[in-house]
């Protein structure tokens, strides 16, 4: 029995890991901002929390529906709750999520059409910032310079974390992951003259600055907010459910 | 003044508040919330031994002020810059007649920004010309994500908003400071787009933008932007105080800062009272680029003299006393910078 509710919390919690703040593009579970997780007999309750009341609400609510999504996608879960907590926009988002109004239909006159250009705004800066990376991977451990880059393929870079993570951001913004395809493109995933290619790796580097530091901050942030909570910044998770 | 190895210098706080963020000035559950959010602020990236209670922090008056940037702070001039937050306090945030009021007992110390709301119409703009000449203003700052009824933000591009900035070079109002909260409508896009600072520079050359937070969190963008506009700067509000909390970070900042828009368009500020600038200016004077970084030239002490106060003073013509000086002016908009990504 303790096996099985074990792996059934564990099934939860990957599937959070799978929801990323698209801003900061890493796991919510990570950052800290799933604030509990109860497990009972009718189904699945998520708490998510932020570093501020004043976080974007487009972001909030694209982290919660995101989070109720992959719960469904999980399947036999019973019941799923998802609710955003201490937020300014707390009410209308969970209100909207639990009635499955979708993004228009929570947030009314304020929404236009959907959040997709957002999403890939952000998907975007995180292929950038994942390039930068492998790029200056290069320039430090090998003999290559920058007028070197714009004859990089990805075959080029040596396995490991760094080329993992801009596979995947490839994948993302919808880009290809052939060997030969180039490391160093433009923001549309183009092919750079050489002469340009120093400019955008230097531009990269300031969104990866941009997106770290901005990581740095919200991670202080919620840790200072909510420095007095019962569990601090893990995980309250609860597994009330009798049978598997 | 501060003085330190023999260098002496001059200090402007270019963003500084006096606000009342007190339970009995909240109008509902957001001005708590607002509050408590810039507490948190003060507490996670202040030094442990200069954090305030949280009493205090909600209102600590004229007094404490001039104390705090002119008897501790070695700050010679600071440049009010209120937040008007009318939806979510009684008699607002900033307090705008005491600090004006001061400004006006200390004009040697303090300049005195008003600020506006563009929803308000043709009523505010009269209100805009009344103010402008009874506290004779050179600068606004604007808040785009403040509230205002059904509307949860504002664009600087907003065609109320171009009147009122046509209005400000009527009036003589030069100096723009911008604070990009995050402006929720629409929601379909990203609220902290600085795009439409880009627009308005372009539009009206004869106003200067200083964006505060360095555009924070879209560091990358303002860089972009400033580096194409000439007539666009940067305030180091909230940026400052990783210095002490994140040292590599905060000179990634610096470094990108000093690439992209140069040194003569960087403004300090310790955005008080969300913290004073008695540690800030101490450890910037302090600091220096790592060396691991080796991307980015050390920072000099000429450079510093700029951010830390000279180049706001040229920007308000404030009279810098000739041994604060540098022999070459402070304060160049034209300096080439970001070789090739201007176009």
């Amino acid at each position: 029995m303790t096996t099985v509710a074990t792996s059934l919390v564990d099934v939860v919690l990957a599937a959070l890991g799978t929801v990323a703040d698209p801003e900061l593009d890493e796991p919510i579970t990570s950052l800290g901002f799933v604030r509990s997780v109860r497990i009972d007999d009718i189904g699945v309750t998520v708490h998510l929390r932020l570093p501020t009341s004043f976080c974007s609400p487009n972001f909030a609510y694209l982290m919660a529906s995101d989070a109720q999504d992959a719960l469904r996608r999980v399947g036999g879960l019973g019941r799923i709750v998802v609710q955003l907590d201490d937020h300014h926009d707390s009410e209308k988002i969970n209100a909207g999520l639990a009635a499955d109004a979708g993004y228009v239909g929570t947030f009314g006159s304020e929404a236009e059409d959907s959040l997709d250009e957002l999403r890939r705004t952000f998907q975007r800066k995180a292929h950038t910032a994942a390039m930068e990376r492998c790029a200056a991977v290069l320039l430090r451990d090998t003999d290559l310079t920058v007028d070197d880059l714009h004859l990089v393929t990805l075959a080029d870079l040596p396995e490991g974390p760094h080329k993992e993570a801009l596979l995947r951001r490839r994948v993302a913004v919808g880009l290809g992951v052939h060997p030969g395809e180039p490391v160093v493109v433009d923001e549309d995933g183009g092919p750079l003259a050489p002469e340009a290619v120093p400019l955008r790796l230097r531009f990269a580097k300031a969104v990866r600055i941009s997106i770290e530091g901005n990581s740095h901050f919200c991670r202080g942030l919620l840790a200072t907010r909510y420095a007095d909570a019962d569990d601090g910044m893990s995980i309250h998770v609860t597994n009330l459910r009798s049978t598997s | 003044m501060y003085e330190k190895d023999g260098e002496k210098y001059f200090i402007v706080d270019a963003h500084i508040a006096l606000w009342d963020g007190r339970e009995s000035n909240q109008k509902n559950v957001h001005g708590k919330q607002f509050i408590d959010c810039f507490y948190d602020y003060h507490k996670n990236l202040s030094p442990e031994e200069v954090v305030w209670d949280y009493d205090t922090y909600t209102y600590y008056g004229g007094r404490r002020l001039m104390k705090d940037l002119f008897e501790d702070g070695y700050v010679d001039h600071a440049i009010f810059q209120p937040a008007l937050l009318g939806d979510f306090y009684r008699n607002g945030f900033g307090q705008t007649e005491e600090a004006f009021g001061l400004a006006s007992e200390h004009p040697d110390k303090l300049t005195y920004n008003h600020a506006y709301d563009p929803r308000n119409g043709e009523a505010g703009l009269e209100q805009l010309r009344r103010d402008a000449e009874r506290m004779n203003l050179k600068g606004v700052k604007l808040y785009t994500a403040e509230w205002h009824g059904d509307s949860r933000g504002w664009k600087l591009d907003d065609p109320w908003s171009r009147r009122y900035l046509e209005e400000c070079l009527e009036l003589g109002i030069t100096n723009i400071h911008v604070h990009k909260g995050p402006t929720i409508r629409p929601l379909d896009r990203d609220a902290f787009d600085v795009a439409d600072i880009d627009k308005v520079a372009t539009d009206y050359l004869g106003l200067n933008f200083i964006v505060e937070h360095v555009g924070l969190p879209r560091l990358e963008d303002f860089c972009w932007i400033a580096t194409q506009e000439s007539n666009v700067y940067g305030g180091l509000a909230v940026a400052m105080p990783f210095i002490h909390t994140r040292p590599k970070y905060f000179a990634q900042i610096i470094g990108e800062l000093l690439y992209w828009i140069g040194e003569d368009k960087i403004f300090f500020s310790s955005d008080y009272a969300l913290w004073t600038p008695k540690w800030l200016v101490e450890k910037f004077v302090d600091f220096q680029i790592p060396a691991d970084l080796t991307e980015y030239a050390p920072i000099t002490t000429d450079q510093k003299k700029k951010i830390l106060g000279l180049n706001a003073a040229a920007l308000y013509h404030l009279d810098v006393p000739a041994e604060l000086r540098l022999p070459t002016e402070a304060g160049d908009a034209g300096v080439e910078v970001a070789a090739g990504a201007r176009s």
